[in-house]
């Protein structure tokens, strides 16, 4: 132990000196790694990872058996004690890149860059280190990087990656942009897919791509790949830069992140969109699975005599071992109500996405679409296992416009109400999904006091945060008088909770 | 502090020479289980060699591998210890006439000779170094969960009519978890985390290499580019690499140097396992869509 302590020591005290080098001219006085390791915590449980105490002793035990100057064995080790979710890695590897940034492998020989006119050496354009020397046109940097990506020199990649950086991104200290702006300008400049473009032309040319199209594909993939890789490159160059400019704490700061449970389903970005459509499948199996095995266990069935006399002939007569018959509970009927205009479509595709995966937990799931008018869509659900696809159905070809294409609740519900009143019955819980905000047309609200005098439940769930309701023109609360349970659904974790009550209920 | 590695290398070097290619995420992993002591828990999709890893490390460091399979219904009885009842029985009957008295009996028929020892209490008795093996423990209750807690935390357990044994040696410990249920915040608390995903496609071509010796350079890095494209299309299930290496020996057998779209077509099947899936392979990667 007392072995492990003193190295750790001595890596500390070069990291601290790294650190003093790099840091002098910037302002922050150095930290020893400790210190950094106790930051690097402190913002992990700032972004929601639920860090125990025992786990960050674990974490710095783990360090001292391990080569701090090997920075993906520190990842691993660090993650391997630290967090025990792999959807919360993600945010893991964003907070170890900003903190140990300062430690990456492009660091070690660069030393040079890190005073603060060469770390923004773009201004200039003067570049130093590397032995580039001068300005290089765009057209220069293009080539050297093809070369460097057909041979996929990684040093090379880095070093140019660099040079990229100060070339293009136009940093100036103490600016107060985001790394996605900087991202944005350089990758402008390198042009990403025409690089992978002109890789595949290169290679086609030489003939190393025979004419079929599955060859074809892979090669694509593979330089798609390649570029992948460069522009992660470029990513940490420029985060290295903004930590050594703003520091660790401001850095992490501003990357900080929801968890994908907790996204908000309305201001959802495209790619947390995409991440949030990748939970569903495992989270609805191990929501699945979980009340599967709850139903099983919460009542057991009838004594199974046949099998106890069975058993006890092991116990030379005596029914020492009691033997049950499988219960068969009944499963809930579920229907949704979904509404999909503008503002809450993304929220009730969603939903119906997660309800449909549900399926083997419900005797029935049917849901319904509407804007003014209202679809039964159930069908695009049943046919296929693809629920993308039926998603994309249920946007194309549901007939949901009666009028205008304004929300009108109360049209919808009672058209909903003549077709299918006598298909609700005790076993049936029924859910609206919307944020009940209705242009000013009649509630119909009698359609759901007469549905849940029928039905098992009636729930809602609301995407809009709670503070919302009943303003403008959000009319939950005349529905809410009627409902077995209104809740607000935002995220993956609220929408996760209300499933599982359901499924018990 | 256990000290079957030196370094995370070694790890690596280790493992190579059972034929196991660890990546350093593995590597950091393993390594770090040896030193601080702790149980690892695996997870990942199917097929990535979780379990495969247990063999390797059990292999390279000359230890027994003790698996004890979880499935729902597990209990104490059949992961740690149970009285061999029928025996007991019959001793009792056999003993009627002799008329002996009953506390011999019973120190008699609750001693070793009567005791049924299963996996983890044998994991526990080991002279030798082994390596224990938990797989699928998301089958279990959570009351066995918690058993299995116990006695990995304290590696030693209490027979109310034998006294307390406690482990000679604290072997390595793998818990693997198809994650088919969320495990308790306490068992993971404990345990080390190591997230298995598929391999790059560098180290799935070395990986077919390995198993597949007679296949050339070229065919393995064809073989590994298209698992990934198969792998980012949309599938219910994603080839494994058991499957990737099923693949490439047909390719072998059938006497194939390249894969072209018609090879490919062909023998699908044995990379997927759905018709939904190989429809839709075929769709995407044979005819070019």
């Amino acid at each position: 132990m007392k072995g492990g302590l003193d190295r750790l020591k001595v890596v500390m005290d070069e990291a601290q000196e790294k650190q003093a080098q790099m840091t002098a001219a910037t302002g922050p006085a150095p930290q020893t790694m400790l210190d950094v390791l106790q930051g690097f915590v402190h913002e992990l449980r700032a972004a929601g990872l639920p860090v125990s105490m025992t786990e960050n002793l674990d974490g710095m035990h783990a360090i001292e058996h391990v080569d701090l100057r090997d920075r993906e064995v520190v990842r691993s080790v660090l993650a391997a004690t630290m967090v025990k979710h792999q959807r919360h890695r993600a945010a893991f590897d964003t907070v170890f890149d900003v903190y140990f940034s300062l430690f990456s492998p492009a660091a070690e020989d660069r030393a040079a860059l890190a005073l603060p006119d060469e770390l923004f050496g773009g201004m200039q354009g003067d570049m130093q280190g590397g032995g580039a020397g001068g300005d290089l046109s765009r057209e220069e940097l293009a080539e050297m990087l093809l070369r460097a990506l057909q041979s996929m020199d990684m040093d090379e990649l880095r070093r140019l990656a660099g040079m990229a950086v100060s070339q293009f991104a136009g940093m100036e200290p103490g600016r107060p942009v985001g790394g996605t702006y900087y991202l944005y300008r350089t990758l402008r400049q390198l042009d990403l897919d025409d690089l992978s473009a002109r890789m595949m032309g290169q290679a086609r040319d030489r003939g190393e791509i025979p004419d079929d199209p599955l060859q074809g594909r892979l090669a694509r993939e593979e330089y798609e790949a390649r570029v992948r890789e460069l522009r992660r490159l470029v990513e940490e160059e420029i985060r290295r830069r903004l930590v050594a400019d703003r520091g660790v704490e401001a850095m992490a700061r501003t990357l900080r992140k929801p968890l994908p449970e907790d996204v908000d389903f309305m201001h959802a970005s495209r790619e947390e969109m995409l991440a949030l459509q990748k939970a569903i499948q495992p989270l609805t199996r191990l929501l699945a699975a979980r009340l599967a095995q709850r139903r099983r266990r919460r009542h057991r069935g009838h004594l199974d005599f046949r099998r106890t006399v069975r058993a006890s002939m092991n116990y030379g007569g005596v029914p020492a071992e009691p033997k049950f018959r499988r219960p068969h509970p009944s499963k809930p009927e579920i229907m949704v109500v979904a509404d999909i205009s503008g503002s809450v479509a993304s929220f009730a595709r969603f939903t119906l996405q997660f309800v449909h995966a549900m399926a083997s937990q419900f005797s029935r799931v049917r849901s319904w679409v509407f804007i003014d008018g209202i679809d039964e869509v159930t069908k695009f659900f049943e046919g296929t296992d693809d629920i993308t696809e039926a998603v994309h159905k249920v946007n194309t070809e549901a007939d949901v416009v009666w009028v205008d294409g304004h929300s009108d609740y109360g049209h919808a519900f009672s058209v909903f109400h003549d077709r299918h009143e006598l298909e609700v019955t005790q076993k049936t819980s029924v859910i609206f999904l919307g944020d009940a905000r209705n242009n000013y047309h009649a509630s119909h609200n009698w359609v759901l006091q007469s549905l849940q005098k029928r039905a098992r439940h009636v729930y809602w769930l609301n995407p809009e945060p709670r503070g919302y309701w009943d303003t403008g023109d959000s009319i939950i609360s005349e529905y809410a008088k009627y409902c077995d349970g209104v809740f607000e659904c935002r995220n993956l974790r609220q929408l996760e909770r209300f499933v599982a009550t359901i499924a018990e209920a | 502090m256990g000290e079957r590695f030196a370094s995370v290398d070694a790890v690596v070097a280790r493992l190579r020479e059972v034929d196991y290619l660890a990546d350093g995420n593995i590597a950091g992993v393993t390594y770090l289980a040896d030193r601080l002591e702790k149980p690892v828990l695996v997870e990942g999709p199917a097929g990535v060699g979780k379990t495969e890893l247990a063999k390797a490390i059990a292999a390279s460091t000359g230890s027994r591998l003790i698996r004890l399979q979880c499935y729902e219904g597990l209990d104490e009885a059949k992961a740690l210890y149970e009285w061999n009842y029928k025996k007991q029985l019959l001793r009792i009957q056999a003993d009627r006439e002799h008329e002996t008295s009953w506390e011999v009996v019973e120190s008699d028929i609750f001693s070793e000779a009567f005791l049924l020892t299963r996996p983890l209490l044998e994991a526990i008795r080991a002279e030798e170094p082994i390596v224990l093996l938990i797989d699928e423990v998301d089958r279990v209750e959570i009351e066995t969960e918690a058993l299995l807690l116990e006695v990995l935390s304290d590696f030693q357990v209490s027979i109310p009519e034998l006294g307390t044994i406690v482990g000679k040696q604290r072997p390595i410990v793998l818990l693997t978890s198809n994650n088919t249920r969320e495990l308790s915040e306490a068992l993971k608390r404990r345990c080390l985390f190591l997230h298995i995903d598929y391999p790059d496609v560098e180290r799935e071509k070395e990986i077919v290499r390995v198993r597949v010796p007679e296949i050339d350079d070229q065919l393995a890095e064809q073989v590994a580019r298209v698992v990934r494209s198969v792998r980012e299309l949309d599938l219910k299930k994603s080839p494994s690499i058991s499957e990737t290496i099923d693949w490439a020996r047909t390719l072998i057998y059938l006497g194939r140097s390249e894969i072209s779209p018609e090879v490919l077509g062909d023998t699908l099947h044995v990379l997927l396992k759905y018709q939904s899936d190989i429809a839709k392979a075929r769709k995407e990667l044979v005819d070019g869509k």
